[in-house]
C-alpha cells in the first residue's frame, strides 16, 4: 500500500498515512486531487478506480471516506478488507466510533493504524491482538481520553457491513 | 526541583491541549488561518520551555496542524527532543510526529540514530514497538545502514510482537540499504516457520514483495512456500503466496504443473472472493514479470487449467449484485480476453447486460470488453444495442464515450468486421443526431474515410450526405450542437467530390449555397464553396446536353447571386475561394451567353480520381542526386514544425483540404478506357500500391468491386427524419444477404477450405470457420499493408517459445505500418545492416561464417587480454546461432567455464546485459535496442554510459547537440541485484549485410569505502535473417512473384541434416522468420520479407534449398545463416 487517507464528506482531511517517501508538496497535491475525484463519484459507484498508475480503493462509512492507494498487482478486495478491518478496530476501541472521536483523538487513530499496518503491509490480522497491544500501550500512558460518540452520531451506519460473502471468508 | 515540577504543571493548566486546539479551529471557521497562526506562535513559545510535557503537547498539536496542511518542518528538532523522552507517553507522541512529518530530506534524522538504537534495545517492548513503527515511515539509507544489525537482532526477539514488526520493517531496510539483504536472508527464511502465525505472515509478506522485484533469488524457497500454501488457512497469507508463485513460475515452468492442483482446489473451494480473485488474476493474467519478458503461469497452465473454469468464476463475480465484484469481474475478464478471446466471447449476453448498470465505471469497463468481442457475426447486433444506449444515456460524457466506442469498434483493423457499409454509413448519420456531442470531427473523418476507400458505397453515401446537407438546419439548429456541424464538412466534400452519384445535384447545390451556411465555422464554409464549384461543374454537364440552354445559364446565375455572400466572409480561406470561383463563374456565364459549350472544360478543373497512397510510398521515389533531404533549408523554429515535414498517411485523418480534389466524369465507355489506362499507369506509378501479395489476404476472395452484391435500398420509402436512414433495417437485410451468400458459397468454400488448410497448416488460429464465411458486401481499399490476424498469433507463439528456451535474444522487426501496431509484436531477431557500397571500413566487418569453436577461442583470448588490464570486461558471446546474444562480463574467476556452457551463465556474473533489438514502429531505418542491465555483484553501480562506435551504415542516435563519439548516459543506477532496462535507438541504412558494432559501457563501481571507474567492451552483432519478418503469402501471389522475373536465384545444399521434414520447416520458420506458403510432401515453398520490403522466397527440399530474392547479397547472407543453423544441430 502506498498511502491511506481519511477525509470527510466536506473534503477535510482527517487522517493521512504515507508509506512511500514523498515531499509535503506532492502529498498535498495528491490528497487534494484524490479527495476531489472521489467526492465527485456517485454514491452507488463501485469502490475502485484507476488513478495515475495506482489503484484507488475507497469506502464511505457515514460521513467519512477511507481511501487507500495500492499498486497495480495488489488485490483490491483485500485492500477493501483492510479498510473495513480498520473501521472495526476503531469501532471496538472507541466503543462506537464517530467522526469527532477521530478528530479529537487523532493520535489514537494513528496508533491503532500503526498497530494494524506497518510499512503499508498488514502486520496483524487478529483484531484481538491489535486491541490488546493498544490497550497495554495505553496503560503506560497517563492521559485519559474523552469519547465523543456519547454525544454525537456513530460512524457505523447501515452501509457499514460489507458484502457478507467475502468479508466472512477473509476474516477467518 | 519540586517547585519546578509544580510550576510546570501549573503552566500546563493554562496551555491549550490538542482538544482545545481542535475545538478552537472548529469555532473559528471564518478566520481559520489567522487563528492557526496565533496558535503556532503559542506553540513556538511552548517549545521554548524546558518542560517535556509542554513540549510533547506542542508537538502533538503540530502533528495535527501538519495534517491540515501547515508547514511544521521548522519544529523538526523539537520533535527529536520529544522522541528522546524517557516517558512512553511522550515518546509515543514524538515518534508519531516524526513519522508524519519527517521525510528523507529532513536533516535532523541523522541525530536520531543513537536514540532509535537505544529504543530498539529497550526492555519495554512498547518502546521498541513505537520506534520500529516510526522508523518504518522515515527510514533513510543512512538509518537503514546503521540500524540494520539492531533490527536483525530483533527478528529473533522473544516477543512475537517485536519479531513481527522487525520482520516487516526489514523490507523497508532492504529497499534503502540492499547490502543488508544477504546477511539477513537466512534469518528471514527461518521466520517463515516461526511458531507465531503473525510473524510467519509477516515473513511471507516480505519475501513476496522481494520476490516481485527479483524473483529468481527466491526460487529455492518454492518447496517451503508450496508446503505453506497447502497447509495455511489464512487468506491473507494465501493471497501473498499465490502472488509469489505468480512471480516464480515464469522462471521455473515445472512449478506451474505442481500448482495446478492446489490452485484448482482453491478456486473451487474458497468462499473468499478476494482469494478467488487473486487465483484467477495470477493464473491467467499476470503475464509479464520483469526483467525477462516471459511466460507466466498463464502459458504453463492454460493447457491444463481450462480458461472456462476461470471465466465461469468471473461470471459469478459479474452476476453478483455487489458493484465492486462486478467491476473486478469485468476488469479481470478484459485481461483474459487478450489471451483467451473465445472463452470470453460466449458471455456476451452478460457483458451487454452490464451496459445497463447504474454505475458508470462498470458501464465503461463493459464497453472496453465489447471492443475486443466483436466479430463479423455480432457486430451489427452489438452496435444496435449500443445505439439504444446512446439514446437512453444521460450525461454527455458517457454518451460521448459510447459514440467513440461505437466508431472504434466499427473501424478497428481497417473495418475488418463490417460486412455492410451502407449500414455503417447509416449508423454514422444516426449518430449526427446526438445532442451536444464533442465528436463531430470523429464522425466526419469516418464518413470521409469510408466514402473514399469503399468505392461501392459512394452512391449511397452521397445520397445520405445530400440529405444531411438538405437538413443542415437540424444540425445547426442551436448553438449547443456546434460540435456536430463538423459532419457538414464531410458531407459537403463527399457530395462535391463524388457528385456524379448525386440524383439531384441541383438541389444539393442550392442547399450548399443557402445564406444560413455563412453562420458555419470558416473551414466548413471553405469546403462548401469549393465543393459548390464541383457541383456546379456536374450540373452544367448534365444541363448542356439538353436543348434548353437557359437551365445552364440559370445555374450560373444562382452561383453569381449567392457567392458574393462568401466573398464578404471574414475568413480568408472562404473569401479567397469564393472570389476566385465567382470570377470563374462570371466568365463561364459570358461564354454561355455566346452559346459556347463550357461544361467539358469546367469539369476538367476537377477531373481525376483520388487514389489511395500508402504511407510509405514516398520512400519508393528515388531522391534526386545532390538533394539532401535531411539538411534544413531554413533552421526550424520549433520542434513541432519539423514533425509536419514527415509524410503522412493521406487519408488517415480528414485531409481533403490539402489534397487537390479532382473528379472523374461518368461515361461508361470512357470509364472503361480510363480504367485500362489507369492500370497501365499504376503499374509504373511508384505512388500506387498494387495489390501486392501480402496486402490482399482477407479480401482476396471477394470478387471485383462491380460484382459485389449490394443491397438495394429503396430510398423513396419515407424515413423517420426525412432522408435520415434507419440502421436497424440493415440488420435484417444483412441476415438475408448472408443466408443467400452462404448457400451460394457452400460448394465453393468446401474446395477452397481444403486448399487453405494445406497452405496454412496448424498456424491458422483465428475465429471459427463460420466467421470466414461472411464476406463483406463492400470492399475497403486497404492502403497500408495489413497483416491478418493469424500471422500475428503465430509469431506470438513463437515469441513465447523463444523466450522460454533462451534467456537472451537479439531481435529486430520490420517497422510496422500504423495499421499493424499490435501489442504483441516484439521479439523477432534483429541486426543492423551494412551496405557494401557505403562501407569503406571493410575491416570492421568480420567474416560471417565461422565455426562456433573458433569463436569461442577468440573469446577466450580476448578474455585473457582483458583480465590483465581491467578488472571487469564485458564482451559478446555468440551462442548457438544468430539469434542469441549474451553479453557477459568477465573479471570473476570461473567465467571462462561459464561462457562455453550454458545460456544461464550470466546468473553468476557481476553485471549482465540482456538485449532485445527491435525495429522502430514508425520508421524503416530505425532499430530500437533495449538492453537490460543487471547488476550481479555486491557493489553499487552508477554513472553508466553506453557508447557504440558508429559505422557508416549504422549509427546510434544521440540527443541533439552531442558529438558522434559521445556516449549516452544510462538514466538509472544499479544497486546490487537490481536490473533495469534502457533503450537505444540506432539508425540503419542498408540491411543486406550482417554487421557487428563495437561499443563500450563505462560505469562507476561504488563500494563501501571506495569507488572505481570501470569499462566494459562489447560487440553488438546483427544478422541478416533477423531483419526478415514473418509475412504470410498466398500461393497464387507467391506464384506471381516468382514469375515476375525480378528475383535473383541462388541455392544451398543442406548436408548432414537428418531430421523430419516438418522439423526442418519449423526451424526455418522459427529461426529465420519464414512462413510456409505451400507444402507438398517433402517439398515446401516459403516466404518472408525484409523490413525494407525485399521479398525472399524459398523452395525447401530435404537436402537443398533453392531461393529467390530481389537482393542477391541479402539472399546470400540469409542462406549462409540458414546453413549455419543446420550445421549446428
Amino acid at each position: 500500500m502506498q498511502f491511506m487517507l481519511l477525509f470527510s464528506r466536506q473534503g477535510k482531511l482527517r487522517l493521512q498515512k504515507w508509506y512511500v517517501p514523498l515531499s509535503d508538496k506532492e502529498r498535498k497535491k495528491i490528497s487534494r486531487d484524490l479527495v476531489q475525484t472521489i467526492l465527485a463519484r456517485k454514491p452507488k459507484m463501485c469502490s475502485f478506480l484507476e488513478w495515475r498508475d495506482l489503484k484507488i480503493v475507497y469506502k464511505r462509512y457515514a460521513s467519512l471516506y477511507f481511501c487507500c492507494a495500492v499498486e497495480d498487482q495488489d488485490n483490491e478486495l483485500i485492500t477493501l478488507e483492510i479498510i473495513h478491518r480498520y473501521v472495526e478496530l476503531l469501532d471496538k476501541y472507541f466503543g462506537s466510533v464517530c467522526e469527532l472521536d477521530i478528530i479529537f483523538n487523532f493520535e489514537k487513530a494513528y496508533f491503532i493504524l500503526d498497530e494494524f499496518l506497518l510499512g503499508g503491509e498488514a502486520q496483524e490480522t487478529s483484531k484481538k491482538n491489535v486491541l490488546k497491544a493498544i490497550e497495554q500501550a495505553d496503560l503506560l500512558q497517563e492521559v485519559r481520553i474523552f469519547l465523543y460518540h456519547q454525544v454525537a452520531e456513530p460512524i457505523r451506519e447501515i452501509d457499514c457491513q460489507l458484502d457478507s460473502s467475502w468479508s466472512r471468508a477473509a476474516t477467518k | 526541583m519540586a517547585l519546578k515540577i509544580v510550576k510546570g504543571s501549573i503552566d500546563r493548566m493554562f496551555d491549550k491541549n490538542l482538544q482545545d486546539l481542535v475545538r478552537g479551529i472548529r469555532n473559528h471557521k471564518e478566520d481559520e488561518a489567522k487563528y492557526i497562526s496565533t496558535c503556532i506562535d503559542e506553540i513556538k513559545q511552548e517549545l521554548k520551555q524546558d518542560n517535556i510535557a509542554v513540549k510533547a503537547n506542542a508537538v502533538c498539536k503540530l502533528t495535527y496542524l501538519q495534517m491540515l496542511g501547515y508547514d511544521v518542518s521548522w519544529a523538526a528538532f523539537n520533535i527529536v527532543e520529544v522522541m528522546s523522552s524517557s516517558k512512553f507517553t511522550y515518546k509515543r507522541i514524538g515518534y508519531l510526529a516524526a513519522s508524519q512529518c519527517f521525510h528523507e530530506s529532513t536533516d535532523v534524522i541523522m541525530l536520531t540514530t543513537n536514540q532509535i538504537r537505544k529504543d530498539l534495545s529497550s526492555p519495554n517492548q512498547y518502546d521498541t514497538g513505537v520506534a520500529l513503527t516510526g522508523l518504518s515511515c522515515f527510514v533513510t539509507p543512512d538509518l537503514a545502514r546503521d540500524l540494520a544489525n539492531d533490527i536483525m537482532t530483533l527478528m529473533s526477539h522473544t516477543k512475537p510482537y517485536i519479531r513481527k514488526k522487525a520482520v516487516l520493517i526489514m523490507y523497508k531496510v532492504f529497499l534503502k540499504y540492499p547490502e543488508s539483504l544477504r546477511p539477513a536472508f537466512p534469518r528471514l527464511k527461518e521466520k517463515l516457520e516461526d511458531p507465531d502465525p503473525g510473524v510467519q505472515s509477516a515473513a511471507v509478506n516480505v519475501i513476496c514483495e522481494l520476490a516481485r522485484r527479483n524473483p529468481k533469488n527466491y526460487l529455492s524457497l518454492a518447496p517451503l512456500f508450496f508446503k505453506l500454501m497447502t497447509s495455511s488457512t489464512n487468506n491473507w497469507v494465501l493471497i501473498k503466496i499465490i502472488k509469489l508463485f505468480g512471480a516464480l513460475t515464469p522462471l521455473e515452468p515445472r512449478l506451474g504443473k505442481k500448482l495446478i492442483e492446489p490452485l484448482t482446489n482453491l478456486i473451487h473451494s474458497t468462499s473468499a472472493m478476494s482469494l478467488l480473485y487473486e487465483c484467477v488474476n495470477t493464473v491467467y493474467i499476470d503475464v509479464n514479470t520483469p526483467p525477462l519478458p516471459s511466460l507466466s503461469l498463464s502459458l504453463c497452465l492454460y493447457l491444463s487449467l481450462p480458461p472456462q473454469l476461470c471465466v465461469q468464476k468471473l461470471r459469478i463475480l459479474i452476476e453478483d449484485s455487489d458493484q465492486n465484484l462486478k467491476y473486478l469481474g469485468l476488469l479481470a475478464m478484459s485481461k483474459i480476453l487478450k489471451t483467451h478471446p473465445k472463452s470470453v466471447q460466449s458471455h456476451k449476453d452478460l457483458i451487454l447486460q452490464c451496459l445497463d448498470d447504474k454505475d458508470e465505471s462498470i458501464r465503461l469497463r463493459a464497453l472496453d470488453l465489447l471492443y475486443g468481442m466483436v466479430s463479423k457475426k455480432n457486430l451489427m447486433e452489438i452496435v444496435k444495442k449500443l445505439m439504444l444506449h446512446v439514446d437512453k444515456a444521460e450525461g454527455t460524457t458517457y454518451r460521448d464515450e459510447l459514440l467513440t466506442k461505437i466508431i472504434d469498434i466499427c473501424s478497428q483493423s481497417n473495418y475488418q468486421y463490417i460486412t455492410n457499409f451502407e449500414w455503417y454509413i447509416s449508423i454514422l448519420v444516426e449518430l449526427t443526431r446526438l445532442e451536444g456531442t464533442r465528436h463531430g470531427h470523429l464522425i466526419a473523418s469516418q464518413m470521409l474515410d469510408v466514402a473514399i476507400r469503399v468505392k461501392a458505397i459512394r452512391g449511397f453515401a452521397v445520397a445520405q450526405m445530400a440529405t444531411l446537407l438538405d437538413n443542415a438546419h437540424l444540425l445547426t439548429g442551436n448553438m449547443q450542437r456546434m460540435g456536430i456541424c463538423e459532419v457538414l464538412y464531410a458531407a459537403a466534400w463527399i457530395c462535391g467530390e463524388f457528385s456524379e452519384h448525386l440524383e439531384n445535384p441541383m438541389q444539393t447545390l442550392e442547399a450548399m449555397l443557402r445564406p444560413k451556411v455563412a453562420t458555419l465555422p470558416g473551414h466548413i464554409q471553405a469546403v462548401y464553396v469549393q465543393n459548390a464549384a464541383k457541383l456546379f461543374a456536374t450540373v452544367l454537364k448534365s444541363q448542356e446536353g439538353n436543348t434548353d440552354s437557359t437551365a445552364a445559364q440559370e445555374t450560373s446565375q444562382l452561383m453569381i447571386d449567392r457567392l458574393p455572400l462568401f466573398v464578404q466572409s471574414a475568413n480568408l480561406e472562404v473569401q479567397e475561394r469564393a472570389s476566385c470561383i465567382l470570377q470563374l463563374v462570371k466568365y463561364i456565364q459570358k461564354l454561355q451567353q455566346k452559346d459556347v459549350e463550357v461544361a467539358e472544360e469546367v469539369s476538367a478543373l476537377f477531373a481525376g480520381e483520388l487514389n489511395p497512397v500508402a504511407p510509405k510510398a514516398q520512400k519508393k521515389v528515388p531522391v534526386p542526386e545532390g538533394l539532401d533531404l535531411d539538411s534544413w533549408i531554413n533552421e526550424p523554429p520549433s520542434e513541432s514544425e519539423s514533425e509536419d515535414e514527415q509524410p503522412k498517411a493521406i487519408f488517415a485523418k480528414e485531409e481533403p483540404k490539402h489534397s487537390r480534389p479532382r473528379r472523374e466524369e461518368v461515361d461508361e465507355k470512357e470509364l472503361a478506357k480510363r480504367r485500362e489506362a489507369r492500370k497501365q499507369e499504376q503499374a509504373n506509378n511508384p505512388f500506387y500500391i498494387k495489390a501486392s501479395p501480402s496486402s490482399q489476404k482477407v479480401y482476396q476472395e471477394a470478387p471485383g468491386v462491380e460484382h459485389i452484391p449490394v443491397v438495394q435500398i429503396d430510398l423513396s420509402v419515407p424515413l423517420k427524419v426525412p432522408g435520415l436512414p434507419m440502421s436497424d433495417q440493415y440488420v435484417k437485410l444483412e441476415e438475408e444477404r448472408r443466408q443467400k451468400e452462404r448457400a451460394e458459397k457452400k460448394k465453393k468454400e468446401k474446395k477452397k477450405r481444403k486448399e487453405k488448410r494445406s497452405g496454412r497448416g496448424k498456424k491458422h488460429d483465428s475465429g471459427p470457420e463460420s466467421e470466414e464465411d461472411i464476406t463483406p458486401a463492400h470492399q475497403v481499399d486497404i492502403v497500408t499493408e495489413e497483416m491478418p490476424e493469424w500471422s500475428i498469433i503465430t509469431s506470438y507463439i513463437f515469441i513465447k517459445t523463444k523466450s522460454y528456451c533462451v534467456t537472451v535474444h537479439v531481435c529486430s522487426s520490420r517497422p510496422l505500418a500504423d495499421s499493424e501496431k499490435l501489442p504483441v509484436r516484439s521479439h523477432r531477431a534483429a541486426e543492423a545492416p551494412k551496405s557494401p557500397t557505403e562501407d569503406g571500413d571493410a575491416t570492421s566487418q568480420e567474416p560471417k561464417k565461422k565455426s562456433s569453436k573458433e569463436k569461442r577461442e577468440k573469446k577466450k583470448d580476448k578474455d585473457r587480454d582483458r583480465k590483465v588490464r581491467i578488472s571487469t570486461g564485458l564482451f559478446l558471446c555468440l551462442l548457438g546461432n544468430h539469434s542469441h546474444l549474451i553479453l557477459v562480463s568477465s573479471g570473476l574467476p570461473g567465467i571462462n567455464k561459464c561462457i562455453q556452457k550454458s545460456k544461464l551463465v550470466f546468473c553468476f556474473l557481476p553485471l549482465t546485459k540482456v538485449y532485445d533489438i527491435q525495429g522502430n514502429l514508425q520508421d524503416g531505418s530505425q532499430v530500437v535496442v533495449s538492453v537490460i542491465f543487471e547488476n550481479k555483484c555486491d557493489s553499487f553501480l552508477k554513472s553508466m554510459e553506453f557508447n557504440v562506435l558508429d559505422s557508416l551504415n549504422s549509427k546510434l542516435q544521440r540527443p541533439e547537440g552531442s558529438g558522434p563519439h559521445d556516449g549516452l548516459t544510462v538514466p538509472f543506477q544499479l544497486p546490487p541485484g537490481v536490473s533495469n532496462e534502457a533503450r537505444f535507438v540506432f539508425t540503419v541504412q542498408s540491411i543486406i549485410m550482417p554487421q557487428k558494432l563495437k561499443g563500450t559501457l563505462t560505469f562507476i563501481v561504488k563500494n563501501e569505502d571506495s569507488s572505481t571507474h570501470e569499462k566494459l567492451d562489447f560487440k553488438l552483432h546483427f544478422t541478416c535473417t533477423s531483419y526478415l519478418i514473418t509475412t504470410p503469402c498466398y500461393s497464387d501471389a507467391f506464384a506471381k512473384l516468382l514469375e515476375s522475373g525480378d528475383l535473383k536465384c541462388s541455392s544451398v545444399r543442406l548436408e548432414g541434416v537428418n531430421m523430419p521434414f516438418h522439423h526442418l520447416l519449423a526451424r526455418i520458420c522459427f529461426h529465420h522468420h519464414f512462413s510456409v506458403v505451400e507444402r507438398i510432401d517433402s517439398c515446401a515453398s516459403m516466404y518472408s520479407r525484409s523490413i525494407q520490403g525485399h521479398h525472399v522466397c524459398l523452395l525447401v527440399k530435404t537436402v537443398s534449398i533453392d531461393a529467390k530474392c530481389d537482393e542477391p547479397t541479402l539472399l546470400g547472407n540469409v542462406l549462409d545463416e540458414i546453413k549455419q543453423t543446420f550445421s549446428q544441430c
